[in-house]
């Protein structure tokens, strides 16, 4: 196989004296959706936040696009195309929608910022008749789908999603999977993806890795995993039920 | 009614010095939660830029032409002012930030207390003054021998501070830098995950409110035609308290408060006594802090999260 668009090797992070990340190994090809699930604090956003570089890892290497990325700042790790709507959405509150997403073109060209706009509220038409709403005004799905087009501004090779689902009603975790699957079909999008909604998740990705207290105890294909066992007692019990 | 029209008229350009330097306050405070108590010196640096511009420009050059040698004091007190703020930033602030709360507060004092110092050793401690720059005045009124004048002093400072806001409230609105700064006062976290660069960002707010508050000592070096290392304290203090009472964070209240804050001490001064016009001013901060915290424009926080 070529060589991964992102890997990461033996990363370690603290929070002052706690251990959040134990030597995570992971690599993300071009073109994949890869999860990443596991329980309450287990340590999944921290992956999130460590590849930006915020909080950056004590140990490990990260390697993005053939650069060593693991002592950037989070700006520059920003400019070389890999976007992520993390967790808690995190909009502007007291932005526009439109401004929200020319936020997320920062690092764009701004000749793609009209076609790139078209395609954003294609895949989120509702985002249409907010433009000039504040981003704190929007409903809870609605921030999110905000928040994924905004990541889309800056025309990612990588899109982080961390928790896109939480606290979506399920209609809406149904349309935002969906994005994600056009996405990557139809504009090449790699996307890696951090859920607590397993199933959902392990449905839609190529690849899925299991992280338990800090490290990576489980990884395969999607359909695989959601056939294991250990994996279906610990993380698929609830989804059932929904 | 003739003494309050020519007080409405002094009040408002006062107000506009006021409001200019209270903007600095307020965006400073915005993007780092930091009250930096240096600004007021910061604009007495300036004032002194513009006095030292001046003085070059007429004695040794020897610029006759009003109009342009203030253009070029202008331009001198905006780029040097900004200098000296991007470096009070890099070096007295920066590293503390992460720091606890009143680390960069304390030394904001300390950097308040260098300048005026630095002044007074570098310049001297007696009042500075200059030559009337700009003379002259219009009668728009007159009544009983009481004439109520607009001097061309005031009217362009009115100018000059009307179309500062209009450019500066431009900035904020519309460009690049204006959205990455509002961004940033937001959510510095995630702003640097969108590649703004928000350590740069900070540095340009302090720029920009350096620039402002230069203006502000122009025009005051040009309405008083005398400046001391001490004028950094008072109308700082003053101009905070603008910034209070308009609601710390809000551009439109520094522009409001500082507005209402020259009119106070102006009216006070005509229909009380001017003795006590600055307790007029502290008595408005400590009124706006006791009864209305949040100020004019002090955002209700209504988010959803």
């Amino acid at each position: 196989m070529s060589e991964p668009l992102l890997s990461v090797r033996g990363v370690t992070t603290f929070y002052g004296r706690v251990q959040a990340l134990k030597g995570v190994d992971l690599d993300i090809h071009d073109g994949e959706i890869v999860t990443l699930i596991g329980a309450n604090g287990a340590g999944k956003s921290t992956l999130m936040m460590t590849i930006c570089g915020n909080p950056q890892a004590r140990d490990g290497v990260i390697m993005f696009a053939g650069r060593d990325i693991t002592r950037l700042p989070t700006h520059e790790i920003a400019r070389l195309r890999l976007a992520q709507a993390p967790e808690g959405r995190r909009i502007f509150p007291r932005m526009t929608v439109l401004e929200n997403l020319q936020m997320g073109a920062t690092v764009a060209d701004p000749a793609m910022f009209a076609r790139d706009l078209e395609r954003v509220l294609e895949l989120f038409p509702r985002l249409k008749q907010r433009l000039a709403q504040r981003g704190g005004t929007l409903s809870g799905g609605e921030q999110q789908m905000l928040a994924i087009g905004r990541a889309l501004m800056s025309r990612p090779r990588l899109l982080l999603l961390d928790e896109p689902s939480l606290g979506l009603a399920p209609l809406l975790v149904r349309q935002i999977f969906e994005a994600i699957r056009l996405l990557n079909q139809q504009d090449g999008v790699t996307v890696f993806l951090v859920e607590q909604n397993a199933y959902h998740a392990l449905k839609l990705a190529h690849r899925g890795y299991v992280m338990v207290n800090g490290r990576i105890t489980l990884s395969g294909k999607g359909r695989e995993l959601l056939e294991r066992p250990e994996v279906k007692s610990a993380y698929l019990e609830g989804a059932r039920l929904q | 009614m003739e003494v309050f029209l020519q007080q409405l008229i002094n009040g408002v350009t006062l107000g506009s010095i006021y409001g200019l330097i209270a903007i600095g306050y307020t965006m400073v405070f915005g993007i780092i939660g930091m009250v930096n108590f240096a600004h007021g010196d910061v604009f007495m640096v300036s004032a002194f830029v513009a006095l030292i511009a001046f003085l070059v420009l007429t004695a040794w050059a020897g610029i006759s032409s009003i109009p342009i040698a203030l253009l070029i004091v202008l331009a001198a007190a905006m780029f040097f002012t900004s200098l000296v703020n991007w470096v009070i930033e890099r070096v007295a602030y920066r590293p503390l930030r992460g720091s606890f709360r009143l680390a960069p507060l304390i030394s904001a004092i300390g950097m308040s207390i260098l300048l005026s110092n630095f002044v007074q050793v570098t310049q001297g401690p007696r009042n500075k003054s200059i030559p009337p720059m700009v003379q002259g005045e219009i009668v728009l009124y007159r009544h009983n021998d009481y004439p109520v004048t607009l001097s061309y002093k005031q009217l362009i400072i009115w100018f000059v501070t009307a179309a500062l806001l209009v450019s500066f409230w431009y900035l904020v609105a519309r460009t690049k830098l204006g959205r990455a700064q509002r961004a940033c006062e937001q959510d510095q976290k995630m702003a640097a995950l969108l590649g703004v660069d928000v350590d740069r960002t900070i540095s340009m707010t302090f720029v920009i409110a350096a620039a402002l508050a230069a203006v502000a000592g122009t025009m005051y070096l040009m309405y008083y035609g005398v400046v001391s290392f001490s004028d950094g304290f008072v109308p700082g203090v003053k101009a905070f308290t603008a910034a209070v009472l308009g609601g710390i964070g809000s551009l439109p209240g520094a522009v409001v408060g500082g507005l209402l804050i020259g009119l106070i001490e102006t009216f006070w001064s005509a229909y009380f006594s001017i003795d006590y016009k600055d307790v007029a001013a502290f008595s408005v901060l400590a009124i706006t802090l006791i009864f209305l915290p949040q100020g004019l424009f002090g955002r209700p926080d209504v988010e959803k999260v």
